[in-house]
């Protein structure tokens, strides 16, 4: 029996999303799983809204079309709420994880989504700027996703962010980001 | 079978590996979205030492695709890459090549003819060389696009072809998305390729020789291109049994046909490229649910694989082609034409369909897939007249 877990994000170009993905997808390797990250290129200009699909499965993956019906929602802008319908096609199991200030339950009531959806919020920018000392919310993200959803095993995503950091910066840099990791997973709250 | 690395990446990035393990003498290119990583990663293996290859960039296609010729030419083993308005450049050079019958090895990353403008993926680029005496391939995932760039540079330089092949991946969907993919290791690549023993090469002294000659009334042009037509009809047992070699090292079958579920089909589809896996997909499950269903995949569309199509495909009940590009003007898609020119001679024609999905990049959803299997159903279940020509999910 296959299982396949769809992830789909929403971001604006320059937050790092296209990474995330495929990140994300990197670390079934280590649990000797299928994956798939792509995105979906449009416009090519920063600030632009833009997705990225990430699909991890327990049997090889042969389809290659956007997901429609994703079982996780990750947003990076909470400015993409009012642009973009993010919830459009979740699962009715599904979640969705927001970076913003704002409570899970007024973005709740603002998305429109069925009770069983869970809705997940964490300041993953505040983080950012906190540890990285930059609103760079990619990483933070994914520290709410493994507490929120699982999916991704937290020591195999940490040493591939390490390595893919160990390329242009240092251990500071990988430290921060590790902090960034850590300070998302406890701080997420879900409504 | 070689030892073999499991990796997560893109399918550009595997191809640049590829190229790498090949160690070509020269790459020329001019680099173009989606190929561009490709050229990049080839120019950082090359920078840091990785591997030995003249890396020459160029001004344009045009004379990316000349250089390349004048240094297979001279006795270098070639590669480059290209896509789209890329390859449209490389046009005139592309006939030079392959009139030379130089085994240069090209990897096409299929993109879209503009206008509109669209860097997407389709397979207009490609089907518009396809008189080009060029051997093409194409992949349906990263792993294919990685193994059909290494049996490329065998085909290409088999004493019985000495044509140009083009390895074709579909644009952003196989280069861009971050696959899990097998690597061989380095010397066993080494080992496969072998190596070049260049055939009337211009840097023999020894035995001088001219290449690509004024041929004009007189001449021998005609001659010439009844031996391209020859080369290429003897590289089908090359492509096959060279198949063959590569899946004794790798372990990965590789046929220039491949069927799912074709030996007791009522009705199948034929595709190429990143889409075969949605009908794939799609056909299991409608296996499941007791349909009689195929797939059919062409892996190798130059030499174009008649027989392999003609044996697979008869008694079928209905058939649909999907063509991710148009024949503006023909009754159909290019590939949809040469199907039915296949079927042409068997005593019982079954009914074929023509669908031209995808283009510009238009996602291959799966619903699509099922409403053309829908659609052949009606044909062979409840007799509903064909409709030739379809526009797949047209809004």
């Amino acid at each position: 029996m296959q299982q396949l877990t769809e992830i789909r994000w929403h971001a604006r170009a320059g937050q790092g999303a296209v990474t995330a993905a495929k990140v994300v997808a990197e670390t079934a390797l280590a649990a000797d799983q299928y994956l798939q990250a792509m995105p979906e290129y449009g416009p090519e200009r920063m600030g632009a809204p833009i997705k990225a699909f990430t699909r991890i499965s327990t049997t090889p993956i042969e389809i290659h079309c956007n997901i429609e019906n994703p079982h996780i929602v990750i947003v990076l802008d909470d400015s993409l709420l009012d642009v973009v319908d993010v919830a459009e096609g979740l699962t009715d199991d599904g979640v969705i994880i927001i970076n913003t200030c704002t409570p899970p339950e007024q973005v709740r009531a603002a998305l429109n989504v069925p009770e069983s959806v869970r809705v997940a919020c964490v300041d993953a920018s505040g983080i950012a700027l906190d540890t990285i000392k930059r609103d760079i919310p990619n990483t933070p993200m994914v520290g709410a996703l493994i507490k929120v959803a699982g999916v991704v095993d937290m020591k195999v995503f940490k040493s591939l962010l390490a390595k893919n950091l160990s390329k242009k910066f240092g251990q500071e840099m990988i430290d921060a980001n590790w902090a960034s990791v850590d300070r998302a997973y406890e701080e997420v709250t879900v409504a | 079978m070689a030892e073999q690395k499991l990796v997560a990446t893109t399918g550009n990035a595997l191809v640049a590996e590829a190229f790498r393990q090949i160690r070509p003498d020269v790459v020329a290119a001019y680099p173009i979205t989606p190929q561009s990583s490709i050229v990049e990663d080839i120019a950082k293996h090359v920078a840091s030492g990785r591997v030995h290859t003249n890396y020459v960039t160029t001004e344009s296609e045009h004379s990316a695709m000349s250089a390349c010729i004048g240094a297979s030419a001279a006795g270098a083993r070639v590669a480059t890459a290209t896509c789209g308005p890329g390859l449209a450049m490389m046009w005139e050079m592309l006939y030079i090549a392959s009139g030379m019958r130089l085994p240069i090895v090209m990897a096409n990353t299929n993109r879209a003819l503009s206008a509109p403008i669209n860097i997407h993926c389709d397979h207009s680029d490609v089907m518009g060389a396809r008189d080009s005496s060029w051997i093409t391939l194409f992949a349906e995932t990263a792993q294919e696009a990685y193994d059909n760039t290494i049996m490329a540079v065998r085909i290409a330089e088999h004493p019985d072809v000495l044509l140009p092949v083009m390895s074709c991946l579909d644009g952003f969907i196989t280069t861009h998305a971050v696959d899990r993919a097998c690597m061989l290791d380095d010397e066993t690549v080494a080992e496969f390729v072998g190596e070049y023993v260049p055939v009337n090469a211009l840097l023999d002294t020894e035995n001088p020789s001219s290449h690509g000659n004024f041929s004009g009334l007189g001449g021998l042009y005609f001659e010439f291109k009844a031996q391209q037509r020859a080369a290429m009809a003897r590289a089908s047992s090359v492509v096959a049994e060279v198949g063959e070699r590569f899946a004794a090292i790798s372990g990965r079958s590789f046929g220039m046909v491949e069927g799912w579920g074709m030996e007791d089909a009522e009705t199948a589809i034929v595709v190429i490229g990143s889409s075969a896996g949605n009908v794939r997909h799609v056909a299991r499950q409608l296996r499941a649910k007791g349909q009689k269903v195929g797939v059919l995949k062409i892996r190798c569309f130059r030499p174009f694989p008649v027989e392999e199509i003609r044996s697979a495909l008869r008694g079928l009940k209905a058939i649909a082609v999907l063509d991710r590009s148009d024949s503006f003007g023909a009754e159909g898609g290019p590939l949809y034409l040469e199907i039915r020119s296949a079927l042409y001679d068997l005593q019982e024609r079954p009914p074929v369909v023509n669908y031209v999905y995808g283009l510009g990049g238009a996602d291959v959803k799966l619903d699509l897939i099922e409403r053309v299997y829908s659609d052949l159903s009606g044909i062979a279940v409840d007799a509903v007249e064909p409709a030739p020509l379809t526009y797949l999910g047209i809004r």
